[in-house]
């Protein structure tokens, strides 16, 4: 039987979502190509994680050992690869977050898999995988093929597959011994560090002002200030921001950054990097401001306004004060 | 210290209107400006940084045409010491693990402690050109690599992980480490300072040169192939507000009270 495995991704006891929206996507590509689907969780002291994947797929495939209580790529490459030698999948899912980013691609160049990263789409036809993936930060989609036969590997991207409620799957549990031994590791996890808490709790607020890229340099980021002082918002900004250190890390809405839902977000030179929309799809509703009328922000905003935000902000900073005095 | 940085130059295209090329398998690049991707010119800094600490030497290498010289140049007014470039007819059409293999085979000939590349790329957004050098050279890989400090012949490195938390690893070197944006803050580079490397030489590396056979490398060697492009569909998409700058902002004002704001 043609097979579907999907890696689960945990961290400190928690699944994470781009674990059920793999199942979902790979139990739907399993139907339609006559597989099954199986979940590969390693860890250390998981059953609870294993029983609650139970009903998603065919098979949970649990390799337990203390040396996997965290992620790190060495033990992870040599149980997967144990486990993909022996079961032959068709196809592994694998997360392309941080984790999977770490690892996948040396792993299916450790088992000469062809892999296909960050992958938005994905259709089945047989054996055969049609791949959809962004190009040039999200401006234009691209379908990709396999030139080779498989097994593949495909790693996800976070939030591209919604995770639907099916009925249950048997879930037969399937312990795997685990392959590692106490050989030492090149690579050694120490710690987790939590992010800084900042003066300001931007998850807190009703209203963002959210300041991109479009700001142009650090000197132009009082304009922004001020109209958010005007409308009593506080002020948020995405990645490119932060890497420019034009406004502390607290401040960033995203991925990498906070998950925000104020009632009313108004992105400002924003083009909407889907890790940025990650973060803040949620809010009630979005003005989004920017000059490239394709810009991917005017497709999950509420209101778009086409323009220079230069000669804009000023003005409704302006009238905004203007219209609260009479 | 011996570093090796692996970069690539790409077209600028955040704040372009870009529009798909008559062949429907690229973007129309006419037009457009090109400059060093983003995540190198942070891994490219932290080389330098590296080096002014610690001394030893930076090489710089790219897979690309004759183009890539003057991202290159760049990475050498910045304080490399050494560029060489990759080029071969019968590397068009290689795909990500190809493009590693390529470099892979170059860096074995260079003596080297620590290779640091970009997380990914702006243009094709693999992510995965840096671990695959590291697997093919057996060295001891992390990704997405936001703060670093060597001592003792170890790494110490911080990774990013979503929602802002991190995750510390102690790395023997040899090590191949890929950059996250915002490690540190890529120096300016004056037109001075391209012009004096503008005689530095670039050496160039094919096939021969790397012991690699024409069929290893390009589209026939590769594992994935790219279809075609399209426009990403839009959504329900916004409300477009116009008129006038003054017009616009007293519908703005309308929407915030609407919405629950400025009370």
């Amino acid at each position: 039987m043609k097979e579907i495995i999907v890696l689960a991704e945990h961290r400190r006891g928690e699944l994470r979502d781009v674990t059920w929206e793999m199942l979902s996507k790979g139990r739907q590509l399993a139907e339609g190509i006559g597989a099954e689907i199986g979940v590969a969780l390693l860890g250390n002291g998981v059953n609870p994680l294993a029983e609650a994947l139970k009903s998603k797929a065919h098979r949970v495939f649990l390799i337990e050992d203390p040396r996997l209580e965290a992620y790190n790529s060495e033990t992870y490459e040599k149980v997967l690869t144990q486990l993909i030698t022996e079961r032959k999948p068709l196809l592994t899912l694998i997360g392309h977050t941080a984790m999977g980013m770490d690892f996948a691609p040396a792993l299916a160049a450790h088992l000469k898999m062809p892999l296909a990263t960050d992958c938005i789409g994905m259709d089945a036809t047989g054996e055969a995988f049609s791949l959809t993936r962004q190009l040039y930060g999200g401006k234009v989609n691209a379908t990709v093929s396999f030139l080779k036969k498989g097994p593949y590997m495909v790693t996800v991207r976070s939030g591209a597959f919604p995770a639907l409620e099916k009925e249950a799957l048997p879930g037969e549990m399937v312990k795997l011994p685990s392959p590692l031994t106490d050989e030492g590791l090149a690579k050694r996890f120490l710690q987790y560090v939590e992010a800084a808490v900042g003066e300001v709790d931007i998850t807190q607020a009703d209203i963002l002002v959210s300041v991109g890229r479009g700001i142009k340099e650090a000197a132009n980021i009082p304009m922004v200030k001020e109209f958010a002082d005007a409308i009593g918002a506080t002020l948020s900004c995405s990645r490119p921001v932060v890497d420019k250190k034009w406004l502390p890390k607290d401040r960033q809405v995203g991925t990498s950054g906070k998950t925000v839902k104020p009632k009313i977000y108004v992105a400002i030179g924003i083009s909407g990097a889907f890790q940025h929309i990650a973060g803040m799809k949620g809010a009630g509703t979005v003005i989004a401001i920017n000059k490239d009328p394709k810009a991917p922000i005017f497709g999950v905003a509420t209101y778009g306004i086409v323009a220079d935000l230069f000669k804009l902000v000023p003005v409704l900073k302006d009238k905004v004060k203007e219209l609260r005095k009479s | 210290m011996n570093t090796v940085v692996c970069i690539k130059r790409v077209p600028e295209t955040a704040d372009a209107d870009v529009s798909i090329s008559k062949s429907g398998k690229d973007i129309d690049k006419s037009g457009l400006a090109f400059d060093l991707n983003e995540w190198d010119s942070y891994a490219i800094e932290e080389a330098i940084l590296l080096k002014e600490k610690l001394g030893g030497t930076v090489t710089v290498l790219s897979v690309g045409g004759e183009d890539s010289n003057e991202s290159l140049r760049k990475c050498l007014a910045m304080g490399a010491d050494d560029a060489m470039r990759l080029t071969d007819p019968a590397f068009d059409g290689s795909d990500g693990f190809v493009t590693a293999k390529i470099l892979a085979e170059a860096i074995r000939k260079i003596p080297y402690d620590l290779i640091l590349t970009g997380t990914q790329a702006e243009d094709d957004g693999y992510g995965q050109v840096g671990i695959v050098v590291a697997e093919l050279l057996g060295i001891p890989h992390a990704a997405v690599v936001n703060r670093l400090e060597i001592q003792d012949k170890k790494a110490t490195v911080h990774r990013e992980l979503e929602g802002g938390l991190e995750e510390v690893y102690e790395i023997d070197l040899p090590a191949l480490l890929t950059i996250q944006t915002g490690i540190n803050e890529p120096r300016y580079v004056s037109i001075m300072g391209i012009r004096k490397v503008a005689k530095k030489e670039i050496k160039t590396l094919g096939t021969s040169d790397l012991n690699l056979k024409p069929e290893e490398v390009g589209l026939s060697a590769s594992d994935t192939q790219l279809e075609k492009i399209f426009l990403p569909p839009v959504g329900e998409g916004a409300e477009i507000l116009e008129g006038k700058p003054e017009e616009i902002a007293s519908k703005v004002f309308v929407i915030l009270k609407d919405k629950g704001g400025l009370t």
